[in-house]
């Protein structure tokens, strides 16, 4: 009978981060002292579903813990409370406390309660130490958790009415729930048997059923309910637990919850033994039916039999519940427009194919040209279905934007620094997995920027700026790449703080000249921090060179732009998705490689007055005013060329990072869409290859990998070249 | 001499699963062999995905000589390792009989698909555990870690191999070589 619950708990899960990401944005356009119902109310909806959500699907810890947010956020949206600043900090931290009790929950691990418990706390005495403002309207704005200890003593009172040595409720008396639902309870989707099991979980029940609303037969109507039921519930139950089983009834049925003491419980504990003696006996239930048709054969069910095997198939649920693998069980919510345009493809793709299938079936030489054209149309087809499924996988990027206004706000309240953080291109879509992978490097470049970039507002004002720093988050499409660019209008990075500080490390020698864009770059370097103090925020030395392996991981570039006293940029290029590459293949001896389209300059022939040889062994080619090193792939990779001659074949201008290169291959063959297939599945990484692919005629072609072959060259070849650069 | 059960082409009378059965309540594992160089090696049948001919591979750069390229096994790029090379072995030309066998392999970074390169499958025998005795300490050999043991079948030896070590060592490793 019971539903297995566990299947929708990733939807739980998903929707209710979504909530928590609703609630931090709502809250922090909060300001103190004003009244913003519109905000007020999203987060109040937000946080209503989450703990409706958490109740149902049985996390009792998280509603519980949702149930004092809401109270106090019912407040404010009743106005009984001015909105202050503690109370947005309060919710604010709440968030937290709410994600990582979701985290744990969704990984399958038992939370840790002490942060939540405690956060509870300072709830609650916050709740209670600022009275509201209004008092009138407090009745019905009143937090819900001062109304349950009201009607716990309300529950008192009358215990010790009724029986004066009680002393507590959980063993001296039971509840007694008369319900009786509606008939057309069934249609409106609840299940009477599932509230009944509801209750049974809260504690020992003795549940009796009335079946004399049952009309004659020809009258009965199959679709109603003419069932009702009486339950006596022992065990420490709150009036507040039944009445949140009823919920969702309780507008058309008639619901009575009734406090029986043990002086009468005597009485009953008998009576449930002989119905029809109770049930004459109870005659003060105010639903109680005529006492001639009770006797029309109560039929009694004793809910504690059935408890024991709808608790075996909670266990087995349990144990079907796959634990850690549910966050791996990853979704995507997709816009049901770009659903509906895949199945208009598909359905093209089919008439297509049938096309094609009626011209193979009787093939006649003069059908060609048919055969053709239903090939290019399969081609375009295909093609657009291909673009369709990979829009599928795109997202916008305000997925990952959204936290970082909370961050900046967070930090700069920490450091002191009065910062506006400003977000553009929000809608800008990448691939879900790229956008997760970039969360962490972006956090990390954001604090960065915040840290060392932006002055504090006295060093500001002394530089002429205003006092308020601004730092820009910016995301656009360029060609086949997502840029994304974080500015500030800080302090810029000093080329000769950087030189100093690499000198001390060893890492550059006091004689080397450097431009200052390459000075600036070593702040990639491994080991090199520019912050003057270590903060608990970034400093430490490890970062940039992390961010940096990062964003290479993901196919992508950073580039630095700072200029001193006006600020820093960081410009971040990464490929749309990672499973398709728009590539060139180009020959080299009796291999075929693919080279990444989007990383290629151009292609030249290479007379013998554009090339020089720097250092009798690297050559360089000269390319209008710039000054190109050649790497011949074949003795990187220990290949036998068709030419040694690098007269003789072509060298394809490639770039990566702000560093050009050209590759001295045999020939260049088609362009084409290529699946980028890991090497690493079955075998390793390999150093310049980024991957394979299959091509058209089945064999394997291996992708390059332009960074990775340029760290095989290592770094000599470019640093003479950049030398070569700063001295033209 | 012969103690090992032989059940040559074992495969004929009983079904699969009855065979599994069986060699689960035995003990007794099934051996796919093969030849190399003369010499007859077993693999265990379990990890054989299947046997295909010899085909040109994708040579991946700066690999170890052994490792013969990459091959597309219907979408998957597996890797192809010589065995002649791999064991140090006078290396052959391939001929129309030269076989690649695919197994899957269960490495400690997880799961992987390899091919390798043998003169000819041979047969299928049935071995029981104890049957196979510890090969001769040969220690100072690197290949003799990849060997579990010898058996002796037909009056021929079988040398079965160990596989999830065969690949297991640095060039197979999951972390990129240092340029």
């Amino acid at each position: 009978m019971s539903i297995d619950l566990s299947q929708f708990h990733q939807v739980f899960f998903e929707e209710s981060f979504e909530g928590l990401d609703i609630m931090e944005n709502g809250l922090l356009v909060l300001t103190p002292n004003s009244y913003n119902s519109e905000e007020i109310n999203t987060i109040f909806r937000a946080a209503h579903s989450i703990k409706g959500g958490a109740g149902t699907f049985g996390f009792q810890l998280v509603s519980d813990f949702t149930h004092v947010v809401e109270t106090l956020l019912d407040q404010y949206r009743s106005e009984t409370r001015t909105v202050s600043q503690v109370g947005i900090d309060l919710l604010l931290e709440s968030v937290d406390v709410l994600r990582s009790l979701l985290d744990e929950l969704q990984a399958g691990r038992e939370p840790d309660l002490t942060q939540s418990v405690a956060l509870k706390q300072s709830f609650e005495t916050f709740l209670a130490s600022t009275e509201p403002t209004a008092n009138a309207p407090a009745i019905n704005s009143e937090p819900e958790v001062s109304t349950a200890s009201e009607d716990n003593s309300e529950i008192t009172e009358k215990e010790i009415a009724n029986n004066s040595e009680s002393v507590s409720e959980s063993d001296k008396g039971f509840w007694r729930i008369s319900f009786i639902p509606s008939v057309d309870i069934v249609q409106t989707g609840n299940e009477p048997y599932r509230l009944l099991r509801e209750l049974s979980e809260l504690g020992q029940t003795t549940t009796v059923v009335f079946t004399d609303h049952i009309p004659d037969f020809p009258v009965l109507d199959p679709e109603h309910l003419y069932l009702y039921w009486q339950i006596d519930l022992h065990g420490d139950v709150q009036k507040e637990q039944i009445d949140e089983i009823f919920e969702w009834v309780v507008d058309d049925s008639t619901i009575e919850v009734q406090w029986i003491s043990s002086s009468d419980s005597a009485v009953s504990e008998i009576s449930s033994e002989q119905n029809v003696a109770e049930l004459t006996a109870n005659k003060e239930l105010p639903s109680e039916p005529p006492v001639a048709s009770i006797q029309a054969n109560p039929t009694k069910i004793e809910m504690a039999e059935n408890r024991a095997p709808s608790e075996i198939t909670t266990e087995q649920a349990k144990v079907a519940r796959p634990g850690p693998a549910a966050t791996e069980n990853q979704s995507i919510r997709v816009g049901i427009d770009k659903i509906d345009s895949l199945i208009n493809m598909v359905g093209e793709l089919v008439i297509t194919q049938s096309m094609l299938g009626q011209i193979g079936n009787d093939f006649s030489i003069d059908k060609l040209q048919r055969l053709q054209e239903g090939l290019i149309q399969l081609e375009q087809n295909t093609r657009e279905m291909q673009e369709t499924v990979m829009r599928i996988r795109m997202v916008p990027i305000s997925f990952t934007f959204s936290r970082f206004p909370r961050l900046v706000r967070d930090i700069a309240k920490k450091l002191d620094k009065q910062i506006r953080l400003e977000l553009i291109g929000e809608n800008t879509e990448l691939d879900k997995t790229v956008m997760e992978k970039i969360g962490d490097p972006l956090v990390h470049m954001v604090r960065n920027s915040m840290d060392h970039g932006i002055e504090t507002p006295e060093q500001r004002i002394k530089a002429g700026k205003k006092a308020e720093g601004c730092l820009t988050l910016n995301a656009y499409h360029q060609g086949g790449y997502i840029v994304i660019e974080i500015v500030d209008d800080g302090k810029g990075i000093d080329p000769q703080v950087i030189r100093r500080k690499a000198i001390q490390k060893g890492l550059i020698l006091e004689s080397d000249e450097y431009s200052d864009q390459h000075l600036q770059e070593l702040i990639f370097h491994p080991g090199l921090s520019t912050a003057e103090t270590v903060s608990d925020l970034s400093g430490r030395g490890v970062g940039m060179d992390v961010v940096r392996r990062n964003i290479q991981e993901l196919k992508g570039t950073v580039e630095l732009d700072s200029k001193v006293g006006f600020g820093s940029t960081f410009r971040i290029k990464l490929p749309l998705t990672l499973s398709i590459l728009d590539g060139q293949l180009v020959k080299l001896g009796e291999e075929t490689f693919v080279l990444p389209l989007t990383s290629i300059i151009e292609s030249i022939e290479v007379s013998p007055e554009q090339l020089s040889t720097v250092a009798g062994e690297t050559d360089v080619i000269v390319l209008r005013d710039e000054y190109v090193p050649v790497i011949r792939l074949y003795e990187v990779f220990n290949i036998e060329p068709r030419n040694r001659n690098i007269f003789e074949g072509l060298v394809v201008v490639v770039e990566s990072g702000s560093y050009k290169i050209g590759l001295h291959v045999d020939d260049l063959l088609a362009q084409q869409q290529v699946v980028i297939k890991s090497l690493d599945t079955n075998y390793r990484r390999v150093e310049g290859v980024s991957g394979a692919t299959i091509l058209g005629d089945g064999t394997v072609a291996l992708i390059l990998d332009i960074a990775g072959l340029l760290s095989i060259v290592g770094e000599q070849t470019l640093k003479s070249t950049s030398l070569t650069k700063a001295a033209s | 001499m012969s103690n090992a059960t032989v059940e040559q082409n074992g495969l004929g009378e009983l079904s699969v699963d009855d065979q599994k059965a069986i060699s689960e309540m035995h003990g007794i594992d099934q051996y796919l062999t093969f030849v190399l160089d003369d010499e007859e090696y077993g693999v265990d049948i379990l990890s054989v995905q299947e046997i295909r001919g010899w085909e040109r591979a994708t040579k991946i750069p700066n690999s170890p000589k052994y490792v013969k390229g990459v091959i597309n096994l219907r979408g998957t790029i597996v890797p192809i390792v010589d065995l002649r090379q791999k064991f140090n072995l006078v290396e052959v030309e391939y001929t129309p009989v030269t076989v690649v066998i695919v197994l899957k392999l269960y490495f400690e970074a997880g799961e992987r698909t390899v091919g390798i390169v043998v003169d000819a499958v041979s047969d299928v025998y049935s071995i029981k555990e104890e049957d196979i005795k510890g090969s001769p300490d040969i220690s100072r050999n690197k290949n003799s870690q990849f060997i579990k043991g010898l058996a002796t079948v037909n009056e021929k030896m079988v040398i079965v191999l160990e596989l999830a070590r065969l690949l297991d060592d640095e060039d197979f490793a999951n972390v990129a070589v240092a340029p």
